[in-house]
């Protein structure tokens, strides 16, 4: 067996036992708090896989990515309230919707050759947009927001613990685990982190960065609007500050950053230590607004200045010495 | 006789006021090693970008393997058969050698596992075969150019642009490049340089184009373009072929 | 709905709004100018200095033009430290990393000052805060008055320490060819550093000429940030005049804009022409085609 497909196994197998590891925790467990944290902690992970698949694989630094966080947190409810359509189903579309909104954002940014700083702004430009838009118009709920009623059943995806809530986000999470497996070792993935390292070293060895950056910005949307689509169901309520607005940005962001970026378990690693981070200074300051966002801005200025290849760099370093000491 | 591989007819392309290329026309042969040279601020490197794809000429046209590919992007043209290289490398910094090889070779290759093992393949062609698991930012500016030359080869390419490969080598990384350049054109590939490395020019070149301040001044072989008057004059200043010749005539009244 | 005593007004209180704008709008030119980076960071230091401004007047009694001498040098100190100390350290010679660097300084200023001065808004009552002045048919307070001759003054004072001094010398020549500077003798991470803390004591001058006009909370600064880059994408990354201009005209835009659409929609308009420049003429008015 070659030695890419060794590889490839081994990670899967690492996958699966992760998979199989966090679902045995409700089984394990009846402690609200610990399936909660952990339900929280699955929630932040997929946010930042999601913007690992754009940023950290793709090299385009979103700072908007809420807009399709929020996409998919309307459409969820929206769907339900108005629509009178089952829940499931509007988690297909929340999900649908995102990804499109990600075309469209991507058609127009990446159409004219939008990259670094400027691509940044204007997705940030865009969720303020939204955010300003979902605050005007009505079947949004206006400031007020959207509330979905209680009505609790698996056929309605609501579930009466948490432990419905924490397998369906970790589907998600390993759903994206799996993708950013299928990067690291498919043409698609060399090619989108060939467009990330060098765009136009790529473009003249056959790379259309055009048409792959669109498909990692669905992509990306599909998850934060799968996201939203969880947030909304977990929570019930959804407002513009919440859809749009920028600590959810940060937050996918941030997280995807510390645990490094464009690597498997990076987000992970970068949403958990967060997650506990946070928790951390909760039980310390209590609830005191702003305390969160703090914390997650001085980790990403140290981070960008002593770690900039995140938590997993650490990792991918001590591998490198490792090998290079055994072969000189 | 055959048509050329690649056929460029009256290009011309401004920035701003600056006449970069000025009405330039040539025809590669295919499966010939040919060479492109002309003092620097010639507008050669601007040459290739408008050959490939990367820039829009003015007017004129671009001909390559019987289509019109005049403004097509460099995804495009890679797909037809041309690749090119830069002048100022272009790796994939955070990757191993092998990996950005690979990069090439998924052009004709979907398969992970193929492109890697075919990576390698070319990575042995080109002497880089002990460095395949290194990352590219650690390799040297020879190992580079390698790199750079070996990933455009791995896309199995009918013409090859190469921008100043020997370019920053020393000696024996010149003497050690110039074969496998030679094979590369062996195999069929036909290949085209910017090269200011005169020696190279001289050994490899079948034929040589000169370019200068954006126009073609003169073409043929090695021999004969370096002895063009024009050629001389470009290079050195205006007069001073006039100058050579004064100057070796004396000599030859002395002697 | 269009009559002159309605537009006439609101083109005037528009371009008060929009000198002050151009202000800020200039120190953000100046920091991309030289250090080629992007101050994420620029609408949260904003916000700090109006806070100091605040703080300054209900704590000390001191009005806010004449806290000046104060809020100026101290918001250049703030640059200066902030660029030698942290922003010169993240780069890495990533572009990405400044940017998120400044991003994650806006994101410490903003919710420290909302952790500290909690997020109600605040607003300071001067003698002349409600008093106005006719000109024409409109009625313009004079506080805005101020701040627009303020920040023309201001920005008068830029251009001339860029055109006339040595540091202004020495900050073009970096701009233009750091290792040609370096060559020269000149200390770039020192220049660096002056022109951030000059980008900053802009924001400082911007905030003094603002409170007595408008008003302080935590949020704000984000609303400036996005502004302020549609200036200056519009004026053309890098150009002082377009800067100016560009400052003026966006000024204008969202009064008129305010005026006909309401205040929130009326900002999606700023935003709408940020993405529309970036998108179809990045180059702006008055920048290089790159």
């Amino acid at each position: 067996m070659s030695e890419l497909a060794k590889q490839g196994g081994r990670q899967l197998a690492l996958i699966a036992l992760f998979a199989v590891l966090v679902a045995c925790v409700p089984l394990a467990t009846r402690s609200g708090t610990v399936l909660n944290f952990v339900m929280m902690a699955l929630y932040a992970t997929l946010l930042a896989q999601a913007w690992n698949i754009l940023g950290g694989f793709g090299g385009q630094f979103s700072f908007g990515h809420a807009l399709f966080f929020g996409t998919g947190a309307y459409i969820q409810a929206i769907a339900q309230l108005q629509g009178g359509i089952n829940a499931w189903v509007a988690l297909a579309l929340a999900i649908l919707g995102a990804a499109l909104a990600g075309l469209f954002v991507g058609a127009l940014s990446f159409r004219y050759g939008l990259k670094g700083s400027y691509f940044a702004l204007v997705t940030l430009a865009f969720a303020e947009v939204f955010r300003i838009l979902a605050l005007s118009v009505p079947f949004t709920g206006g400031g007020v927001g959207l509330m979905v009623p209680l009505r609790e059943s698996a056929a309605n995806l609501q579930f009466g613990s948490r432990s419905g809530y924490l397998w369906l986000v970790l589907g998600f999470v390993v759903a994206a685990l799996l993708l950013s497996w299928w990067l690291r070792r498919s043409r698609f993935g060399a090619y989108l982190q060939a467009v990330r390292d060098n765009e136009d070293a790529a473009r003249a060895v056959g790379v259309n960065p055009f048409r792959i950056k669109l498909a990692a910005i669905g992509l990306s949307g599909a998850f934060m609007g799968a996201a939203g689509a969880f947030y909304v169901q977990v929570f019930q309520y959804i407002d513009p500050g919440i859809a749009y607005g920028a600590s959810t940005s940060v937050e996918a962001l941030v997280a995807a950053i510390v645990g490094g970026m464009g690597t498997l378990w990076g987000p992970v690693l970068g949403a958990v230590v967060l997650h506990v981070l946070a928790d951390l200074t909760r039980n310390l300051f209590g609830e005191l607004p702003g305390i969160n966002m703090v914390i997650y801005g001085v980790v990403l200025v140290l981070i960008v200045i002593f770690l900039p290849r995140g938590i997993a760099g650490l990792g991918l370093s001590a591998r490198e010495l490792w090998k290079g000491g055994r072969h000189g | 006789m055959a048509e050329p591989l690649l056929q460029l007819s009256g290009i011309s392309r401004s920035f701003g006021g600056l006449k970069a290329v000025q009405d330039v026309s040539l025809a590669v042969p295919e499966g010939r090693l040919c060479a492109l040279i002309g003092p620097n601020g010639a507008g050669k490197t601007t040459l290739f970008a408008l050959m490939s794809g990367f820039l829009r000429p003015d007017s004129g046209t671009v001909r390559f393997a019987g289509q019109d590919i005049t403004g097509r992007e460099p995804h495009r043209n890679a797909l037809l058969g041309m690749t090119r290289t830069f002048q100022i490398v272009k790796p994939f910094a955070a990757q191993t050698v092998r990996e950005n090889i690979a990069v090439g070779a998924h052009l004709h290759v979907r398969g992970r596992a193929q492109a890697l093992a075919q990576a390698e393949h070319v990575a042995q062609w080109v002497g880089l075969a002990p460095q395949l698991d290194k990352p590219a930012s650690d390799l040297t500016v020879a190992g580079r150019k390698r790199l750079e030359l070996a990933r455009a080869l791995a896309t199995r390419p009918r013409l090859l642009l190469l921008d100043e490969v020997l370019a920053g080598l020393n000696p024996q990384e010149i003497a050690e490049m110039m074969p496998v350049v030679r094979s590369i054109a062996d195999s069929g590939v036909t290949v085209l340089m910017i090269e200011h490395v005169m020696q190279a020019v001289m050994h490899l070149a079948e034929h040589v184009w000169v370019l200068a301040q954006g126009r073609l001044i003169a073409e043929g072989s090695p021999a004969q373009v370096t002895s063009d008057e024009k050629v001389v004059e470009a290079y050195l200043g205006h007069g001073t072929a006039a100058r050579l010749r004064k100057a070796n005539a004396a000599v030859e009244v002395a002697l | 709905m269009f009559e002159p005593s309605i537009l006439f007004p609101s083109v005037l209180n528009g371009l008060t709004t929009g000198a002050v704008y151009a202000l800020i709008a200039l120190g953000l030119t100046l920091i991309y100018g030289v250090l080629h980076i992007i101050n994420f960071a620029h609408g949260a230091c904003l916000m700090l200095a109006l806070y100091a401004v605040y703080f300054l007047k209900e704590r000390l009694g001191i009005d806010p033009y004449l806290a000046l001498p104060v809020v100026v040098p101290g918001m250049f100190a703030l640059g200066y430290g902030l660029q030698r100390i942290v922003i010169n350290r993240a780069g890495h010679g990533k572009d990405e990393n400044i940017l998120l660097a400044t991003l994650g300084i806006a994101i410490v200023m903003e919710n420290l000052a909302l952790i500290f001065f909690k997020s109600d808004t605040r607003n300071i009552d001067t003698a002349y805060s409600l008093s106005t002045v006719a000109i024409g048919p409109a009625m313009i307070a004079v506080p805005k008055l101020v701040a627009f001759a303020g920040a023309l003054v201001v920005s008068a004072l830029l251009f001339w320490i860029m055109g006339r001094t040595d540091l202004g010398r020495a900050i073009r020549a970096v701009a233009k060819e750091k290792e040609g500077a370096k060559l020269m003798g000149i200390d770039v991470d020192h220049v660096y550093a002056m022109s951030f803390g000059i980008g900053l004591a802009c924001l400082g001058a911007a905030a003094c000429f603002l409170l007595p006009a408008y008003y302080v909370n935590p949020q704000v600064g984000g609303g400036f940030v996005l502004v302020a880059f549609t200036i200056v994408v519009l004026g053309g990354m890098g150009s002082f005049v377009g800067a100016l201009v560009g400052g003026l005209l966006v000024g204008v835009v969202e009064s008129l804009g305010g005026l006909y659409l309401g205040e929130s929609l009326g900002q999606i308009g700023i935003f709408a022409i940020f993405i529309g420049v970036v998108l179809f003429r990045p180059e702006g008015m008055f920048g290089a085609r790159a």
